[in-house]
């Protein structure tokens, strides 16, 4: 029980460190980042080629892969969604789909399509037990991770004037043009952070979960998008709260219920939250005030 | 006394729509100037095109003597321009003391307190919710922190857009003594309004737009009393 609560809330911080990134891009840009899943899957690459091939230590592997998915999240804001400012949203998500398909497809090109079997950064540290209870390290890592991430990111977004002046751009881009913001760079500023989160995503789910192809960064992102609309979109907390519910919600029903049933059970439960509270268990109304 | 703003012969088009016919007016440094006219006339239209939020197809726009015609608008405001749009849009989200803030955004770290006070003297209703989220603020405060949250950035040409929209006639009152405070401070005004009433009795001279055209303009003094604008603007 407790075991399964564990598992559930590391399941659930990698969730909601990807979380992170679409409500974060979705606060800002208004739109949904598909491509965001397999962002993830380019770090776990990164990181998996940086340790396997070249023998780096996991940390600067990590680093690295952090900022190559940081210039990728930006390359892909300049490319294919900036010009697409003004179109209808409708466009964008297409677009973004289309970006989702490129990334997969560079990835088998690139990559081919054989799993790789991403290693074990944690391999010389054993498991943690308190009491009749096996801690994996990765586990504590990826939770203390998560709380670090959401901290450093309340703190930014409330107290510096990069991060104030993020929030004024996602309620009102016009004033913020008149605030002398510049818009554009502050989006250009979120999808780097977004996909920086990524990277760390990427290489935390492959160390547990370790199989790497192409579509890894899929399901993953795809039940993060879940977790994000769950705590309502756009909220900090929300993607967080959303992230570590989805995650213990999916491990109790796969050990309690089925394993076949799992994600439906997981999406069930969004449908119902979705139904009682349309805007996300933190989501806030939106007020129109004339 | 220096020309402040110099727009000349600017033409504004939506799509196929000719909103902005060729027009062209000053503001000298120290003015209070106002643009007024019925609804769709292109008041609004003609502040955010020289604010920069909205793209002019020909014409000229001088900033402080300088070409400003197809500068962003987010580096008109660093150059000295602040524009306080309709419908007041602050940061609902966000509190009192953030949006002025925010107002102040391209302002040194080291000026800005000093703003924040010289803000507060003119509107202390704004010191006292400080840490109240804007959006709940009452219409009559929002569009005071409207103003405040633009004259953070100090500016040396400062546009109102309709301040005194949807607010009772003693706030409207309130918000008129604030504009010309805020002049005798040393700030430079062009006002939008459809109050013609109210715009001209504080300001120095006027510009009557008809349909993208200027078709008047003068000493406001002179216009309040002219027997057309009564007509046409004050209701007889």
């Amino acid at each position: 029980m407790l075991g399964n609560l564990i598992n559930g809330i590391s399941l659930g911080s990698i969730y909601a460190i990807i979380a992170l990134g679409y409500t974060m891009v979705y606060g800002i840009a208004k739109m949904l980042n598909f491509a965001h899943g397999d962002v993830i899957m380019v770090g776990a690459y990164i990181a998996f080629y940086s340790i396997s091939y070249f023998g780096m230590p996991a940390l600067p592997a990590l680093l690295l892969s952090i900022a190559v998915c940081t210039m990728l999240g930006i390359i892909i804001e300049k490319l294919a969604y900036k010009p697409l400012r003004n179109a209808t949203s409708l466009a964008v998500l297409i677009t973004a789909i289309g970006v989702s398909y490129f990334l997969q497809n560079a990835a088998l090109l690139l990559w081919t399509s054989n799993t790789k079997v991403f290693p074990n950064i944690f391999a010389n540290i054993g498991a943690i037990k308190i009491g009749s209870v096996q801690i994996a390290p990765v586990t504590l890592v990826t939770v203390f991770a998560n709380i670090v991430i959401m901290l450093v990111l309340t703190l930014f977004t409330s107290k510096t004037k990069m991060g104030k002046a993020m929030r004024a751009v996602s309620e009102d881009k016009g004033a913020a043009t008149l605030m002398g913001i510049n818009v554009d760079r502050t989006i250009s500023l979120t999808f780097a952070i977004g996909s920086g989160l990524a990277a760390i995503a990427g290489v935390l789910l492959c160390t547990a979960y370790p199989t790497l192809m192409p579509t890894t960064g899929a399901m993953p992102g795809i039940k993060a998008f879940t977790a994000a609309v769950f705590g309502g979109i756009g909220s900090i907390p929300g993607a967080m709260l959303g992230g570590i519910l989805l995650g213990v919600i999916e491990i109790f029903a796969k050990a309690y219920i089925s394993t076949q049933l799992s994600d439906a059970i997981v999406f069930a439960v969004l449908i119902i939250v979705l139904i009682v509270k349309p805007s996300g268990l933190l989501g806030r109304k939106i007020n129109e005030k004339v | 006394m220096a020309e402040i703003l110099k727009v000349s012969d600017l033409q504004v088009y939506y799509g196929s729509i000719h909103a902005i016919k060729g027009i062209s007016f000053n503001v000298m440094e120290g003015e209070i100037v106002t643009l007024i006219g019925a609804n769709g006339a292109g008041k609004s239209t003609t502040l955010n095109t020289v604010g920069g939020l909205i793209k002019a197809k020909s014409g000229s726009i001088l900033f402080d003597n300088e070409d400003s015609f197809s500068m962003s608008a987010e580096k008109k405001v660093k150059k000295g321009m602040a524009l306080c749009p309709e419908g007041r849009r602050v940061f609902q989200q966000m509190t009192v003391l953030e949006n002025l803030e925010m107002g102040a955004y391209t302002r040194p770290k080291g000026e800005v307190q000093e703003s924040l006070d010289k803000v507060c003297e003119l509107f202390p209703r704004l010191k006292e919710r400080y840490k109240q989220v804007a959006g709940t603020l009452s219409g009559g405060e929002q569009q005071m922190l409207a103003m405040g949250r633009a004259l953070m950035s100090k500016p040396k040409l400062m546009m109102l857009d309709e301040p005194s929209m949807g607010l009772a006639p003693i706030l409207v009152q309130q918000i008129f003594d604030i504009i010309v405070n805020m002049n005798k401070q040393g700030t430079t005004i062009l006002l939008v309004e459809q109050n013609a009433q109210m715009a001209l009795s504080v300001a120095d001279r006027a510009y009557v737009l008809e349909t993208g055209n200027i078709t008047t303009s003068g000493d406001a003094a002179e216009l309040l009393e002219s027997e057309e604008i009564k007509k046409a603007y004050l209701g007889g």
